[in-house]
């Protein structure tokens, strides 16, 4: 599986999906700066978590304008998986890639900590190797992952089974108390209608190795492999 | 041409920043704010002097990046010199 993930300025967690991506698939991922207008061919492409041009006006409206986001919504609309973590879901909802907008916390508090998430589908390139419904321990640290879109939209999201994971208590039950940001439906991850396009604010590559104290990150890395390999 | 742009959140749209505001001033004595809505305020020097060209490339530049559509509304307010 050949993977490229992009860099802007402001992005952190670039290095760290690469070391994730590298341990699932055996090599290294192409790093792309933002100010090419061109992704060499990849089976994925990778938005890393970040603060990309600051966070500056919001966040990922600069990025999400950036030369190389051209490529990436001609190769998403081409079919090519496209993740964005954390930073990089802000900027595909900005990009127009997904529907909706990452606002402040409804707490105003950067929040960083590790939340459970339930899988919602596994049918996907992104979650082949969890179980339905499994519920997995994965760290977020945000300021904006309060996800909002209006009820129409919510509602088709979920009519067209296109929420990947929700905030969750460890036994998989949502209920406020386990919604870290005030997200609309508990929503920590949706798809785009074909699938090939997700954006989620829990960081998989922050929990993808045993040194890091848990390894409920790492399917979402397998998943890929086994999908795109 | 000065351009003045004011981005402000939708109606129904939450805005947990301007809560805290309220209930800072509440807290400060000040009483009978019914409600406190948090925004954005632009200003741009712009080289063109047509007042409808100039109208519509903000509001394109506003479109494109200035708000977001999604959450938020914006007002345009042009300044010949």
């Amino acid at each position: 599986m050949k993977a490229s993930v992009i860099v802007f300025p402001g992005s952190n967690c670039d290095r760290d999906v690469a070391v994730a991506l590298e341990n699932a698939t055996g090599k290294p991922p192409t790093m792309v700066w933002h100010a090419e207008a061109q992704i060499p061919d990849s089976d994925l492409i990778v938005l890393p978590g970040g603060f990309a041009y600051g966070d500056y006006l919001r966040c990922g409206a600069m990025a999400a304008q950036s030369p190389v986001m051209k490529d990436v919504v001609r190769k998403a609309d081409a079919g090519t998986p496209v993740l964005g973590i954390c930073n990089g879901f802000q900027v595909l909802t900005e990009a127009g890639l997904l529907p909706g907008v990452l606002m402040r916390n409804a707490s105003l508090l950067y929040v960083c900590r590790d939340v459970h998430l339930r899988v919602e589908r596994t049918d996907t390139v992104y979650t082949n190797r969890y179980e339905g419904g499994q519920v997995v321990r994965v760290p977020i640290g945000h300021h904006d992952g309060n996800y909002y879109a209006d009820q129409a939209t919510l509602d088709r999201l979920e009519g067209e089974n296109r929420v990947a994971f929700r905030y969750c208590g460890p036994e998989g039950e949502t209920d406020p108390a386990s919604n870290p940001n005030g997200s609309a439906r508990d929503i920590a991850g949706i798809y785009n209608e074909r699938g090939n396009v997700l954006g989620m604010m829990p960081h998989p590559e922050r929990l993808a190795e045993a040194v890091q104290g848990g390894t409920d990150g790492k399917g979402v890395f397998d998943s890929l492999v086994e999908a795109l390999q | 041409m000065k351009a003045r742009i004011k981005v402000t959140l939708k109606n129904g749209v939450l805005d947990p920043q301007g809560k805290a505001i309220e209930h800072a001033l509440d807290a400060m004595g000040f009483g009978g704010v019914e409600s406190v809505r948090q925004g954005k305020y632009l200003e741009l020097e712009i080289a063109e002097t047509d007042e409808a060209r100039a109208r519509e490339v903000v509001r394109t530049m506003c479109e494109k990046l200035l708000a977001n559509t999604v959450i938020e509304n914006y007002d345009i307010e042009l300044e010949t010199a």
